[in-house]
């Protein structure tokens, strides 16, 4: 049912003048409420020229402060999804081999780090480090930040990796095999080639994930990311925490929109693809998965790539 | 060995109850938010289409994080939404809920969309020629339906929700992750410590898959 | 071949990530290997986020008490302001950063207290704060008493956050936040009464110019707290220099000039300074 319009009649004078009533009263409503939201913070002070013009005229709050703060943030998400990227494939794979050593320590490992919260993996690698190496402080945070990620991302994308595999035609393995081809070359020259493009939107927006992600670094190890700054412009500018926040907080939407959009973009180039040079894969494995969330295990190993919650 | 486990001192069960009430009735919360969003999303008033795609759109772009420190910093510290709470540890578990809440209402509302995808068109169109209006078709027919293909994708988001629940500490509510915080930095067996706190987040965790999971099967709308 | 190239980039980019943080911690530990006495260079802990004390400002420089007692021990040690390393040195990171030695010494609102003490060693103090409220101009209380009546706001693992929860009113309402700007945006918004803390920490608060006039110290002190310059465990040969730079810098003035500079805007008073007991 994606044409949505079949839930209800094509609307007649009597339900569009309906609709007129329901537009305005929303409007009315949504209205009054950022009025009341503008009068209260105006009251408080919290609209005071001082505490926002920073941002537009004092362009040291960018550099010296916002701008190193938002590199921190992406040298964090990007060194977390390259280390992962291996990891989790090597794992995925691992959770598909014929091996019962390889594949149950691999399915213990992934549902493992599935099942712990990214917080606390981040302050149990802190702790670590702080035990048992001597990593320098300024570094550390980093570090711990990164692994709780790494950990955590790394199963998901095993799970991603494995979905992707799965949803090849049977008979491409079974042809693989007819031509005398080993597991690693099936696996290497024939089977991963064509699930990482199926599989791309899907390690793009856990992108997105890792980059919300490193924010919780900053409030909870002080990790010098974007969200942390806040302490250090607002102790600058006059407790404008709250100005602060939204600036920081825009930029954050700004740039996981950027990137939603991008999975969005290459999930419908990739299909596209498909539909032209259709001979390679006959069922479309993307469409399948998305249209049957319900069938058991097709569902679970393909969960990933319809973005659930926070992880 | 579990000497340093001195439960006067670190409230290990109160700690994880809290998590699990937080999780509860956010999962509560978010599930009747989610429903309406999704309504919205397919419903015949643009503007509430409008207003369901930007709110899914925002909140799912934003780190959780910043969701729950606004619901403190901004809602409570500058609105003066106290959410009835008379200490600031009521007041903050309530904004808690309220925070994750709205940003797991867009994780649902999302897969309810695609729950409602899977219902054939025929359902809609038979109801419609029955003469239901649009909230009584979602309500008797399209929904029941999209509800049931969607508890596997629904459990996954309830399960990182619980997960999701440690951000509450941010704004200081005694849940698992701030007191594993705080006995990390005080005592030194760091490998017990993270064991037992990753022991109880598999406790809760696992149960509501496996549960979900075996209703999900049996729910399911043969086609 | 075109997995195997894509596999050798993946690698490569992997490798490259790895070399590029190795190389990050080489550099940021090049400073502290010189050692506290060397006459070049001296990499100095300070808070980055604290007016009055220790801030980093938009131009990237640092102002602040701590800072300038951090320059006036740095000079008297031979080194020149521009050899100066500051590294950020966050509470509860402080005494890691001594014991890795990445930091010479510490200048961050550091109190002398015996468990400290089995860590790092200090020098000084060199100036002995008191906690206190900051409450909204006009609504200062009187007495101790009064404290468990407020809403009060502190940060969340502070010493001063855990005064008032085992001591001085255990049944006030606390609100723990990650940093103390936070709990200025709920003190300017009256949805909290009072944020407690060293004084010291208030008046660079209330001193900035965007606060002229909104919040007041209320004066009470509620137990004091010595600062104290952390530096690492039983090196006697620094912490006589230090404590003989800081002696220097009571005695020709410039320790008051320090205070009364950073401080003196809320309404601070100069104190005597204090007696030197670490190391005696």
């Amino acid at each position: 049912m994606s044409n949505l319009s079949v839930l209800y009649d094509a609307p007649g004078p009597k339900a569009k003048a309906r609709n007129v009533v329901y537009t305005v009263l929303f409007l009315v409503g949504f209205a009054a409420l950022v009025w009341w939201v503008l009068a209260a913070m105006a009251d408080k002070g919290q609209l005071d020229a001082d505490k926002w013009s920073p941002f537009v005229t004092d362009s040291r709050v960018w550099t010296t402060f916002l701008l190193p703060a938002l590199g921190n943030t992406l040298k964090a998400a990007a060194l977390s999804i390259i280390i992962a990227l291996p990891l989790g494939a090597a794992l995925g794979i691992g959770r598909m081999s014929d091996h019962r050593w390889v594949r149950l320590p691999c399915a213990a490992i992934i549902e493992f780090f599935r099942a712990i919260p990214v917080l606390l993996l981040m302050l149990f690698a802190s702790a670590v480090y702080v035990e048992f190496t001597n990593i320098n402080s300024d570094m550390r945070p980093l570090y711990a930040v990164v692994t709780g990620l790494v950990l955590y991302n790394a199963s998901v994308i095993a799970e991603v990796v494995r979905a992707g595999i799965l949803s090849l035609p049977r008979g491409q393995k079974d042809a693989a095999q007819a031509i005398g081809m080993r597991k690693g070359q099936m696996m290497t020259q024939v089977l991963l080639p064509q699930s990482v493009t199926l599989m791309l939107p899907a390690l793009v927006s856990q992108l997105v994930v890792v980059v919300k992600d490193t924010a919780l670094g900053g409030v909870m190890l002080n990790f010098d990311e974007l969200l942390r700054s806040v302490r250090t412009i607002s102790a600058n500018y006059g407790a404008n925490t709250i100005a602060a926040f939204t600036v920081v907080a825009l930029i954050f939407i700004v740039l996981n929109f950027l990137l939603t959009s991008a999975a969005t973009w290459l999930e419908r180039t990739i299909r596209r693809g498909k539909r032209t040079a259709g001979a390679v894969v006959t069922a479309d494995p993307h469409d399948q998965m998305e249209a049957q969330p319900a069938a058991a295990p097709a569902a679970e190993a393909g969960d990933p790539p319809t973005p659930t919650g926070k992880d | 060995m579990f000497d340093f486990l001195d439960l006067q001192r670190y409230d290990l069960f109160g700690a994880f109850w809290v998590t699990a009430q937080l999780a509860v009735f956010s999962a509560i919360g978010s599930l009747i938010l989610g429903t309406i969003l999704a309504g919205m999303r397919v419903s015949p008033v643009p503007l509430m289409r409008v207003f369901g795609t930007g709110y899914v759109n925002i909140v799912r772009n934003t780190p959780l994080t910043v969701i729950i420190l606004f619901t403190s910093l901004g809602l409570f510290q500058t609105l003066g939404i106290a959410m009835g709470g008379d200490t600031f540890t009521e007041t903050n578990f309530r904004l808690a809920v309220l925070g994750l809440t709205a940003y797991t209402a867009a994780f649902v509302c999302e897969a309810l969309r695609s729950g409602i995808n899977t219902v054939p068109v025929g359902q809609a169109e038979a109801a419609r020629a029955l003469g239901l209006s649009f909230t009584q078709v979602l309500r008797l027919v399209v929904l029941p339906q999209a509800f049931r293909s969607v508890v596997a994708p629904l459990a996954n988001v309830l399960i990182a929700l619980t997960k999701n629940t440690t951000v509450a500490a941010a704004i200081g509510v005694a849940e698992a992750a701030l007191l594993m915080k705080t006995m990390i930095e005080n005592e030194a067996q760091v490998f017990l410590i993270g064991g037992i706190f990753a022991l109880g987040f598999i406790l809760l965790t696992l149960p509501t898959g496996l549960l979900l999971g075996w209703v999900s099967k049996r729910v399911a709308v043969k086609r | 071949m075109r997995v195997r190239k894509s596999a050798t980039l993946a690698a490569s980019a992997l490798v490259l990530a790895l070399t590029a943080t190795a190389c990050g911690s080489d550099d940021s530990n090049g400073g502290s290997s010189d050692g506290g006495d060397s006459n070049d260079t001296l990499t100095i802990g300070i808070k980055y986020d604290q007016p009055g004390l220790g801030l980093q400002t938009a131009d990237g420089d640092f102002t602040g008490f701590d800072v300038d007692i951090a320059r006036y021990v740095a000079a008297e040690l031979g080194v020149e302001e521009d050899d100066i390393t500051w590294r950020q040195a966050q509470s509860p990171e402080r005494e890691n950063m001594i014991k890795n030695g990445d930091v010479d010494f510490i200048v961050a609102t550091y109190s002398i207290t015996d468990q400290r003490k089995e860590e790092v060693s200090f020098a000084g103090p060199y100036f002995v704060a008191a906690q206190d409220l900051l409450m909204r101009s006009g609504e200062s209380i009187s007495s101790n008493d009064e404290i468990g009546d407020l809403n009060l706001c502190s940060v969340s693992g502070s010493t001063s956050a855990q005064k008032i929860q085992e001591d001085i009113a255990p049944d006030a309402n606390l609100q723990p936040y990650g940093g103390y700007s936070e709990c200025l945006t709920g003190l300017e918004n009256g949805a909290v009464d009072a944020l407690t803390t060293d004084n010291t920490i208030l008046a660079g608060y209330a001193a900035q110019d965007e606060h002229q006039g909104k919040f007041e110290l209320a004066g009470l002190d509620l137990g004091p707290e010595h600062y104290g310059i952390g530096i690492p465990k039983d090196d006697t040969e620094l912490q006589e220099k230090i404590n003989a730079a800081l002696e220097k810098m009571f005695e020709d003035g410039a320790w008051a000039e320090a205070v009364e500079k950073n401080l003196g805007p809320a309404g601070f008073e100069v104190p005597d300074a204090p007696e030197i007991t670490e190391g005696k």
